[in-house]
């Protein structure tokens, strides 16, 4: 086994998904001869030719009715959504459409899609190229919502997403792109969705995160391991399905929960990891359930490095949930 | 014999020294980003003429809406260079208070309606403002910029419609650039033309030469006398050419080549207003060697002066959410700037 960087990963699992099935197919704006403006699509126009990469008009709502409408024909379709922050006009047709297809229909017409999007900040994007928007889909019934923080989970989850009947959301953490880099396993090795990932074993605190939250809170991990505090860092990977077992046992286990998202705190994710943890394991718990996230602003430009969860925000966050009686 | 619509010689000669001034700023806006002075840059080298041609067509009281390539309207609307580069740095004196990515900027002063990123959406903005401005009797038209990959977005056919439906004073400024990043023309649309698609909607759509800062000028004017006399909307498709990246972010030569950008440069917009004023007298070569001169001075003053200022100062992160800010943003300004000060939080 070789390193590859995440998006090398990404790039991995769609070769992969296309040689294995002819009924996969890619679409999206820039994603063909350009290889896509963060290079996910690399090589693949070139290799499977232009009916199985499919440049384009620029128009999510297209892209996204198109992929549906595909797959209702039969077809594997995976659309890239060139950022997260441009999804919004293929609202209507994820939200009434792709999610309830299945119900509307009694299992009749499932929507098997996968929809890729680089999410996140860090990258200097400003309002529209940085956005964490994942409880938007995430309190809509129906989509999948999976969020890989390394390369071999994001090979292994956008394999088990192409191959998955219900629609998914594949949102990739492109602040890391490059830099998260790792082994991937060869070939057809998928990871099941709905089993978090426990990225660093503790007994002092849980600290739940996913996507580019994962390495930052693990290097906040090991600052406080300096302190003698014993942080376990889990990855959720999926957020639905979510692995609320896993989630249990790790604050029955700590009896102290923190969690780190990059969205807004108000009706963020964290709010429903929160409220689970408070419904399942309060009488374990010894201390408030911690939220560390982004602000509730909108995501700025020239602050961005002080609005995103840092090491040391993190870290003081732990600590303090940690020693707090 | 001049028509409706030609520029003087005054507006030509204005034309060029605002042309000249925005390549100039232009590709230093490049140049600071590679050099990790700013973070992120759109140029838009080939498209001065239609978007200064454009600017001057209008009227001060008419409305802007650009999207995140139109240097040449902002300078033509009078925006100083100062305040353009100070939003490229996005530093304290930057009046959008550093919240956006460069290009992206606006100015109720200039009636220039701050950039979004998402394409397409200020078309059908432009529409509204139109309404309101009929609404209110006001005799001015407003104007979105945007790009041929954005005729594929809804937001361009909802705009399109409802202006003509309320015969909304509207000028639909295409410029045609070849590009929607790697895309082209061609695959965009099965259209021959952008232009023709305004015939669906009930009003005019019609071609220019982008590269003819006269002939942007005249169709321009000419559109903009239509709606103030309450004939309604035109779409302008202005034919031109990106002559660089689609931003600092783009490697085109991944998927142009580059015999076809030359054959553009032939066409340069800027040269072949030069020759143009050379040939009618109105301008010789020293004439023209001292412009281009001194818009470089001016973009370095406006440079040097953008990149005094600091950052914006953090509290301001909380600012402008709401009017006044919620209670829990108070509170969540409180804890950050606390952070602040003990040095938790750096920048
Ligand atoms: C809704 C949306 N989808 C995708 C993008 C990413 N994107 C930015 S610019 C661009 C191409 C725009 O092309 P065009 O409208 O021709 O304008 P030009 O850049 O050529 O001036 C794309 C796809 C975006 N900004 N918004
Ligand atoms: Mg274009």
């Amino acid at each position: 086994m070789t390193e590859v960087t995440l998006i090398q990963a990404v790039n991995q699992a769609l070769k992969v998904a296309m040689a294995k099935d002819p009924d996969v197919i890619l679409l999206g704006e820039d994603i063909g001869v350009n290889g896509g403006v963060f290079r996910a699509t690399d090589g693949l126009y070139k290799e499977f030719g232009e009916k199985r990469v499919l440049d384009t008009p620029l128009s999510e709502n297209g892209i996204v009715g198109m992929a549906i409408g595909m797959a209702l024909q039969g077809l594997k379709p995976v659309a890239e959504i060139q950022f997260m922050d441009f999804i919004y006009p293929a609202f209507d047709q994820i939200v009434s459409e792709a999610a309830k297809f299945r119900y509307r229909s009694g299992g009749e017409f499932p929507a098997h899609i996968v929809l890729r999007t680089p999410y996140g900040g860090g990258i200097k994007g400003g309002l529209y190229h940085s956005q964490s928007t994942e409880q938007l889909f995430t309190s809509t019934p129906g989509i999948k919502v999976v969020i890989p923080s390394t390369p071999a989970d994001a090979k292994g989850l956008l394999l088990s997403a192409i191959f998955d009947e219900d629609p998914v959301l594949f949102m990739e953490p492109k602040r890391i792109y490059r830099t998260a880099t790792g082994e991937v396993p060869a070939g057809d090795v998928r990871i099941p969705f709905g089993k978090a990932r426990i990225a660093k074993e503790g007994s002092d605190v849980s600290v739940f995160a996913y996507g580019s939250m994962v390495p930052q809170t693990l290097q906040a991990a090991n600052v406080v391991e300096k302190m003698g505090i014993h942080a376990e860092v889990v990855d959720l990977r999926t957020l639905v399905p979510l692995d609320v077992d896993a989630i249990v046992a790790s604050v029955e286990k700590t009896g102290r929960a923190v969690i780190v998202h990059e969205a807004p705190k108000f009706s963020g994710f964290g709010a429903e990891l929160s409220a689970t943890i408070s419904e399942r394991c309060l009488y374990s718990l010894k201390a408030p359930v911690l939220r560390i996230t982004g602000y509730d602003t909108p995501f700025p430009y020239a602050l961005e490095n002080l609005y995103l969860p840092s090491v040391d925000r993190i870290a003081r966050g732990i600590e303090r949930t940690a020693t707090s009686a | 014999m001049s028509e409706v619509g030609d520029p003087s010689k005054e507006t030509m000669l204005r034309g060029f020294r605002l042309m000249v001034l925005g390549r100039a700023a232009d590709e230093r806006g490049t140049n600071l980003q590679r050099q990790g002075r700013i973070g992120f840059y759109v140029p838009m080298n080939g498209q001065e003429a239609a978007q200064v041609g454009c600017g001057l067509a209008l009227d001060a009281q008419d409305w802007i809406l650009p999207a995140y390539r139109e240097l040449g309207v902002a300078l033509a609307r009078g925006i100083p260079l100062k305040t353009l580069f100070d939003q490229f740095f996005g530093n304290s004196a930057d009046l959008l208070k550093g919240r956006q990515m460069p290009c992206h900027y606006g100015y109720r002063d200039y009636r220039y309606i701050t950039a979004s990123s998402p394409i397409g959406t200020q078309i059908v903005l432009a529409t509204g403002i139109a309404a309101a401005s009929l609404y209110k009797g006001e005799k001015v038209v407003s104007v979105p910029f945007f790009g041929d990959g954005a005729t594929s977005s809804s937001d361009f056919h909802a705009g399109m419609n409802f202006a003509g439906v309320y015969k909304a004073p509207v000028i639909f400024f295409l410029q045609n650039n070849g590009w929607a990043i790697s895309l082209p023309r061609e695959k965009q649309t099965r259209s021959p033309t952008l232009a023709e698609k305004a015939e669906a909607y009930g009003f005019p759509g019609v071609q220019v030469d982008g590269n003819d800062f006269a002939a942007v000028y005249k169709a321009v004017s000419q559109a903009r006398a239509r709606a103030v006399a309450g004939e309604g909307p035109t779409l302008i498709e202005a034919l031109t050419f990106r002559m660089g990246p689609h931003s600092t972010s783009d490697d085109p030569t991944r998927y142009r080549k580059s015999e076809v950008v030359a054959s553009w440069r032939e066409k340069d917009p800027i040269d072949r207003l030069q020759s143009e004023l050379i040939a009618k007298g109105w301008l010789d070569e020293a004439g023209a060697e001292k412009i281009h001169e001194e818009a470089k001075l001016e973009v370095q003053s406006a440079i040097d002066a953008a990149e005094k200022s600091p950052p914006p100062d953090p509290s301001t992160l909380f600012d402008d959410v709401f009017k006044e800010p919620t209670s829990l943003l108070e509170e969540q300004r409180r804890e950050f700037l606390e952070m602040v000060s003990q040095g938790v939080l750096r920048p």
